[in-house]
């Protein structure tokens, strides 16, 4: 491990409100006899691009539903631009837009009515609404199909509308399980495009993903998380090095084996 | 490869039990239940065996012929109920047509139903134990019966499973074919009124089905006891070639299930269509009443509610259509009520994972409780008023409209209360979105049957007043208790409900996460 890497083991110092826009301390979550997330320490700064990578079951998705409010952790403390989520979590949801994975959605409502129905939860004006529900329909290139029920949609189309929805309130902070997961290659490149334009106006994104090559790409920041503990993180040239981040990942998780045991599955 | 597939199905059904135990207690009571029956089945056909061979032979015939029915009936009406040899998964594998085939059908007869389906078959000897000719073609007759119901099932899952890829049949033929389910009791009641009516009419039903594929193998027997030799041929030709078509359908709708993956056609539509959402307020409230009403009308598992309701009226009908003055009917308005009330309180359970939205955006545990409530009342007062007035007219009965009505808004109303509090605090299984609407869920346990039971008590009690008030009426047979029961259940009933959701708003914001959890455990 390359010595200008922060050490997760070694306490960060306490968070600037404004600088931070996600800060993370000690956050521990227990499922059973199963630690899920272990004490992890992170700061998304403002304004950045932050990638959350690591194996599966590595407990991201875990940590991200602690951050925003969808799961009570056992220990530990969030802010969001310096606003606890656990002590004031109407504030700080007024500041997150959330895509989280492996869940349903109201998917007998309309792309339309869905985006509409996330943006009237959140005590929204109708005509804001409106407005930007049809602006998202068509920056998402769903406009064609805003009016087919969301249970009939693919499973690439159903992202974009969950995203949608994560955007219909103009949050500062954006978190993104997996969102580019089954998204074909056209809409990736456009939520990409979206997402960037977010961040140079400001706004900041947490994503994860194991895609390495995605995250190499398109972040600034990343994070290796594995077992539920923090193995790197900083800027995505720290974390690399000079090799690229897939290698640095494999490097630092392990579990790489080699294929010499399935000789019989060469062909020639 | 038989093997395989049959130990496959132990193997599913071990780790489901595995998983949960209460799906294991699920199962033990399953399985009691089912010896319970199979005790009183196989105990009835030894006892059979003393009556006269025409009197076992309607019995048989019929008996048997409901049970094939019943094999080829309940698979269309819960999609789903065992789909865990569903011919789909196998689409990977190369399994040989005629070994996937016996796989399927032995599986078929793992679990309560087919065991007790295969042991009431063979238990059918004893009836002829006085004819050993016939106790012998019992056997064979019932195994091929027995064979018979699981080809025929299966034919009709495989033939459905194509058509079931497609959203809209599953969400209609979940409910629709509940109708004639529902309607069992006035069917079986008009059946029992034929016997009743004429003493021929069962040996006159017995003929006929004996000469349906539901019935042939079921009579071979009986003519062999009764020395009818070429009936007994011809039936038993009739069975056997039923097995044989309903094997060759199976195996052609089988074979083009595996290569024909399931294909949902959607119409795609623009923007421009907000349905309640244009019309409810645009507030968080008006926003969950909007999203609540959109479900009642195109979740299955709502709308069959809605469409249970009338139906009860109906059988409640012809279940108090003989006698005069007040019957179970004229009680439809309040039990109506009563049902849409509770029928909220697992709402929550309902949503499953996407409840998360809600908590995302921070809605205010008192908006959601409201919107729910108000999505449901704005149908659910039509409706009970339609069904209080309906039958008092139609029995001629209006004078009792007052106390009616009271006691149909004091349910409604503090039921509703009741459900806020309720789904924000208890979850248990539910069928998940998507799933039939009568798929009982797994784990369904004792959690549920607490739950809806406590649920039942607490309701009978915060109605008391207006009950009471009700029982003072009928006694006395002063039209002023009826006025006062109307009032008390107005003003009372408003009053549970403001605190309904006040109490349940308040325990919805802080257990939101914890909320969510409990429907995650069953996604």
């Amino acid at each position: 491990m390359s010595s200008q890497l922060p050490q997760p083991s070694e306490p960060l110092p306490a968070h600037q409100p404004e600088a931070v826009a996600l800060s993370i301390r000690g956050l521990a979550k227990r499922f059973g006899s199963k630690i899920a997330v272990n004490g992890i320490d992170l700061d998304v700064p403002a304004g950045s691009f932050y990638g959350l990578v690591g194996p599966n079951g590595a407990g991201k998705t875990t940590t991200l539903s602690m951050a925003t409010g969808l799961l009570r952790p056992d220990f530990g403390q969030t802010m969001v631009h310096g606003v606890d989520v656990w002590k004031n979590p109407l504030q700080a949801k007024k500041l997150l837009g959330i895509l989280p994975d492996g869940v349903r959605l109201f998917d007998r409502l309309t792309g339309e009515q869905l985006v509409t129905y996330a943006g009237l939860l959140r005590g929204m004006d109708r005509d804001v609404v409106t407005s930007r529900v049809q602006d998202l329909l068509r920056a998402l290139d769903l406009a064609g199909d805003a009016g087919t029920l969301v249970v009939d949609y693919s499973a690439g189309m159903t992202k974009k509308i969950a995203l949608a929805s994560a955007l219909i309130h103009a949050p500062r902070l954006l978190v993104l399980d997996e969102p580019f997961e089954s998204v074909d290659p056209v809409s990736a490149a456009n939520i990409r495009d979206i997402l960037r334009s977010y961040v140079n106006s400001g706004g900041s994104v947490i994503v994860s993903s194991h895609v390495m090559d995605l995250v190499q790409r398109i972040c600034d920041h990343v994070a290796v998380i594995a077992a539920g503990t923090v193995l790197a993180a900083g800027t995505v040239d720290e974390v690399r090095g000079d090799g690229s981040l897939e290698d640095r990942f494999v490097e630092l998780v392990g579990g790489r084996s080699t294929a010499e045991g399935l000789s019989w599955l060469r062909t020639s | 490869m038989v093997a395989d597939l049959v130990r496959l199905k132990f193997t599913l059904l071990r780790n489901s039990l595995r998983r949960s135990t209460g799906q294991l207690i699920g199962l033990i009571l399953g399985g009691l239940y089912g010896l319970g029956i199979l005790g009183f089945l196989v105990a009835g056909l030894v006892l059979l065996g003393a009556a006269d061979p025409e009197v076992i032979r309607s019995v048989v015939v019929i008996g048997g012929s409901a049970a094939v029915l019943g094999w080829v009936v309940i698979p269309v009406a819960a999609t789903g109920i065992d789909m865990t040899l569903d011919p789909a998964r196998f689409v990977t594998f190369a399994v040989p047509m005629r070994q996937l085939l016996t796989g399927l059908t032995l599986g078929g007869l793992i679990g309560v139903p087919g065991a007790i389906t295969l042991v009431a078959a063979l238990a059918q000897a004893f009836s002829w134990i006085r004819f050993p000719a016939a106790a012998i073609a019992a056997l064979v007759c019932g195994l091929l019966a027995v064979v018979l119901c699981v080809v025929a099932s299966r034919l009709v899952t495989t033939a459905i499973s194509s058509l079931a890829g497609t959203r809209r049949f599953r969400d209609v033929s979940g409910i629709v074919t509940i109708i004639p389910l529902v309607l069992l009791g006035p069917i079986i009641g008009g059946i029992t009124a034929g016997f009743q009516g004429s003493p021929g009419f069962a040996a006159v039903l017995a003929d006929m089905l004996a000469w349906t594929p539901l019935g042939a193998l079921w009579a071979v027997p009986a003519d062999v006891a009764l020395g009818h030799q070429v009936q007994a041929l011809l039936h038993f030709l009739i069975g056997v070639a039923s097995i044989g078509v309903c094997a060759w359908l199976w195996s052609v709708t089988l074979g083009r299930a595996l290569v024909t993956p399931a294909y949902n056609a959607v119409t795609k539509k623009g923007a421009g269509n907000l349905g309640w959402f244009g019309r409810l307020p645009g507030t968080p409230t008006g926003a969950v009443a909007a999203r609540a009403l959109t479900y009642w009308m195109r979740d299955p598992r709502y709308s069959a509610s809605l469409l249970t309701v009338p139906l009860i009226a109906v059988v409640l009908y012809f279940a108090g259509s003989q006698g005069d003055g007040l019957s179970a009917f004229s009680f439809v308005g309040p039990f109506t009520a009563f049902l849409l009330a509770w029928s909220i309180s697992a709402d929550i359970a309902y949503d499953n994972t996407a409840f998360w939205l809600h908590l995302s955006t921070g809605v205010s545990g008192q908006a959601d409780r409201a919107g729910r409530a108000a999505g449901l009342l704005m149908f659910g007062i039509p409706f009970a008023l339609v069904f209080t007035v309906v039958p008092l007219l139609v029995s001629d009965n209006l004078q009792h409209l007052p106390v009616m009505l009271g006691l149909s808004a004091g349910l409604l109303l503090a039921g509703t209360g009741l459900s806020c509090v309720v789904s924000a605090r208890y979850t248990y299984n539910v069928p998940l979105p998507g799933e039939s609407p009568f798929k009982t869920p797994p784990g369904t346990n004792f959690a549920m049957f607490g739950i809806q039971f406590v649920g039942w008590l607490v309701l009978l009690v915060l109605a008391l007043p207006e009950i009471i008030l009700t029982v003072l009426y009928f006694v006395t047979g002063d039209a002023l208790f009826g006025w006062l029961t109307l009032a008390v259940g107005i003003l009372l009933g408003g009053v549970m409900l403001v605190l309904g959701i006040r109490i349940g708003g308040r325990w919805y914001d802080s257990r939101g996460p914890e909320l969510l959890s409990a429907v995650s455990v069953n996604k």
